[in-house]
């Protein structure tokens, strides 16, 4: 059976929650990709002075209780003698109004064009921290966005790596059958039956450590694929042992087809409706082992942003108990992985009423 | 008889496995750019002669493949070097396996007593309130990262004081009663019991669910009913238990799973199992190490897939060996 996208998209988009689902993710997606619009600061801001600033309060009623123009307070850093910890209290004396589409650091749209509007900003001299800061005084705010570049992007491409050996591999093994399907299926075996976790892990502490973030992001990319291509292969190679029998295929082999042709063009194109499943259900699974990895330091490395490396400070007792807002990473991987969720559950029984895959 | 040569069978299928694994193991990490004793020569306190000992164990100065073959002779022998700490690699083992295990046998007893029951509700409640809310709740549980959650769980046992913050034991552990010790432990193990189990949860409703569902919808089930049995009767003696054969293989997944997912709740927890144990080693670059938990978390992870199909064997005597 072949769908055509559009049926199934539209079939989704009739379920209540997957919709819901859906525009939260087109938010998010569009979101991290005008990061430089939308943050107050640059990537690679950082202000030691206001290390651990909780997020800056904006107020709308000022102190004659009268509506105002939305604007915010800085804050004094003081060091309290009796905990030993910094405290931070806001400066009543000077309010810094907030700004919307008004001028603030220079980027590139696009790489190309310069451009300097930001969605929300804040007057000059003020400080606008909406999620707080962290241990080197960085917006916590932009860096979300920033990091979301990463975290959201790393699963979709580790997908173009996974999907093609896993839909090959299973194909042959399948196609071809014998010992080359026993051999093939033993490795892929191997391959599940080591621990996941432990597996990333290793792999990715086998890369050295004078890499570009560049060089390392894609690494991180290869190392996930490699994870989840065996158990899609076998899937795959359990569908394409029923789909060869079929008489289409007889006939493309008595037409003297090669049979990397026939895998191709003829068997795979009839898993499309499997791979339309696995893929929105594989891409939250690819978000958590990032973020994972990179909880562990393992992953994307700092100063760059991804949203495990940021939530690796919240694990500090210190942190956890009075800086609440380092936790807010989290709560965007939960919102991430659970709409790719509701979504690949919709599309499956869209497209796989009686499905026993749960 | 019969059950004898389907062990035996099964079995042997899993030696060429371990077999592969090994081998994919010891390349992956002998790629790694590490000297597998530098870690060892740093520390001061390890004699020279156990350095050379581990040199000679290792054949360092030979062809990998030569490497590969002593590698193997002696984790079969159980020999599996020294830590960098220079503890014996096997000790260390034996000290954070059980630990494992008590998490993962924990995990699994709630996540069963708890999960089917809650399945059978959802599909005897199919499309009803109580279905939806317990769908939208499993998809929670799904999509929380554990980490995550057990740094909110972390939180609590903080703000909270009711629970410790980690480890297995508190300071005290030797001084306790052999009662006290248990209510020790359990104390310890609430908490990341907690987050693992909530995120197995999820996974075992919803299959229990969509088993049953369909168990429902077969012809002997409508059969027992059209002999005019009780509803009760019918899920209870007929359907149920055809319904949690396919669990049975879950388990084995799910023990898989557990393995790998507990490492990171093991991490925030500091708690002593093995994912930590592994995590630690490829921090410090600990190779010895590194490639025995390697190889003994697939090991436990194989013998649990047996274990499962061993017993679905067990429960339904129609499944072959493949």
């Amino acid at each position: 059976m072949r769908y055509s996208q559009d049926g199934i998209f539209k079939q989704m988009m009739r379920d209540k929650f997957a919709s819901g689902a859906f525009w939260v993710l087109i938010v998010l997606y569009l979101c991290v990709f005008s990061a430089v619009f939308i943050s107050p600061y640059p990537k690679d801001y950082s202000d030691r002075r206001s290390a651990y600033a909780p997020p800056s309060k904006i107020y709308i009623i000022n102190e004659y209780g009268k509506l105002s123009k939305p604007y915010t307070y800085n804050y004094i850093r003081s060091f309290d003698e009796n905990t030993f910890q910094i405290k931070y209290r806001e400066d009543r004396s000077k309010k810094y109004s907030v700004k919307y589409f008004s001028k603030g650091y220079k980027y590139k749209i696009f790489g190309i064009i310069p451009f300097d509007r930001h969605f929300i900003n804040v007057e000059n001299g003020g400080k606008l921290y909406i999620l707080g800061t962290d241990i080197n005084g960085r917006d916590n705010f932009s860096r979300l966005l920033f990091g979301g570049q990463i975290s959201l992007t790393v699963g979709f491409l580790a997908l173009f790596i996974c999907f093609p050996i896993g839909l090959l591999y299973g194909g042959i093994s399948g196609y071809i059958g014998g010992k080359t399907d026993f051999i093939m299926m033993r490795v892929a075996e191997a391959v599940m039956s080591i621990p996941a976790f432990y597996l990333l892990i290793i792999l990715a502490s086998v890369l050295p450590a004078g890499m570009t973030s560049i060089q390392r992001f894609a690494l991180i990319i290869v190392i996930l694929a490699f994870i989840g291509w065996a158990s899609f292969a076998r899937v795959i190679r359990g569908m394409v042992l029923s789909i060869k029998e079929a008489d289409y295929i007889t006939a493309a082999r008595a037409f003297g087809a090669s049979k990397i042709h026939i895998i191709v063009k003829h068997v795979l194109p009839q898993t499309l409706s499997y791979v339309i499943v696995a893929i929105t259900l594989t891409v939250p699974s690819y978000i958590l082992a990032e973020s994972g990895l990179s909880f562990l330091g393992l992953g994307i490395q700092q100063p760059d942003a991804s949203w495990g490396n940021m939530l690796k400070e919240a694990q500090d007792f210190v942190n956890i108990t009075s800086r609440p807002w380092l936790l807010a990473p989290g709560f965007l991987i939960f919102v991430a992985v659970l709409a790719f969720n509701i979504i690949g559950d919709t599309i499956r029984d869209v497209v796989d009423p009686k499905s026993k895959v749960r | 008889m019969n059950l004898l040569i389907y062990i035996i069978k099964r079995f042997i299928q899993t030696i060429p496995l371990l077999f592969i694994v090994s081998i994919i193991g010891f390349f992956l990490i002998r790629l790694c750019p590490v000297d597998p004793l530098g870690e060892l020569r740093l520390n001061p306190s390890i004699s020279r002669q156990t350095l050379e000992a581990e040199k000679i164990r290792l054949g360092l100065d030979k062809p990998i493949i030569v490497q590969y073959g002593l590698w193997l002779k002696s984790f079969i022998r159980g020999d599996m070097g020294i830590c960098t700490t220079g503890e014996k690699v096997s000790d260390k083992l034996k000290e954070r396996i059980p630990n494992t295990l008590l998490l993962a046998a924990a995990v699994i007893f709630f996540t069963w007593i708890i999960g089917i029951p809650l399945g059978i509700v959802a599909a005897l409640n199919k499309g009803k309130a109580i279905d939806r809310i317990l769908t939208i709740l499993s998809g929670i549980g799904m999509a929380i990262p554990s980490f995550f959650f057990a740094l909110l769980m972390l939180l609590l046992a903080v703000k909270t004081g009711l629970f410790p913050t980690g480890g297995l034991t508190s300071y005290n552990y030797s001084s306790l009663s052999t009662g006290g010790k248990v209510i020790d432990i359990a104390h310890h193990l609430i908490l990341p019991v907690l987050v693992l189990f909530t995120i197995s949860l999820s996974g075992l409703q919803r299959q229990m669910r969509s088993n049953l569902l369909d168990v429902m919808e077969s012809d002997y089930v409508k059969y027992a009913r059209a002999k005019g049995l009780s509803e009760t009767k019918v899920i209870f003696k007929h359907a149920l238990r055809n319904a949690v054969n396919p669990l049975i293989t879950l388990l084995g997944f799910e023990f898989a799973s557990l393995l790998s997912g507990a490492a990171l709740t093991e991490f925030v927890f500091q708690y002593p199992g093995l994912g930590r144990l592994i995590l630690e080693a490829v921090l410090k670059s600990d190779i010895n190490l590194v490639m025995a938990s390697l190889m003994i978390g697939t090991i436990m992870l194989v013998a649990g897939n047996l274990l499962a199909d061993i017993l679905l064997k067990i429960v339904d005597p129609r499944v072959e060996a493949s």
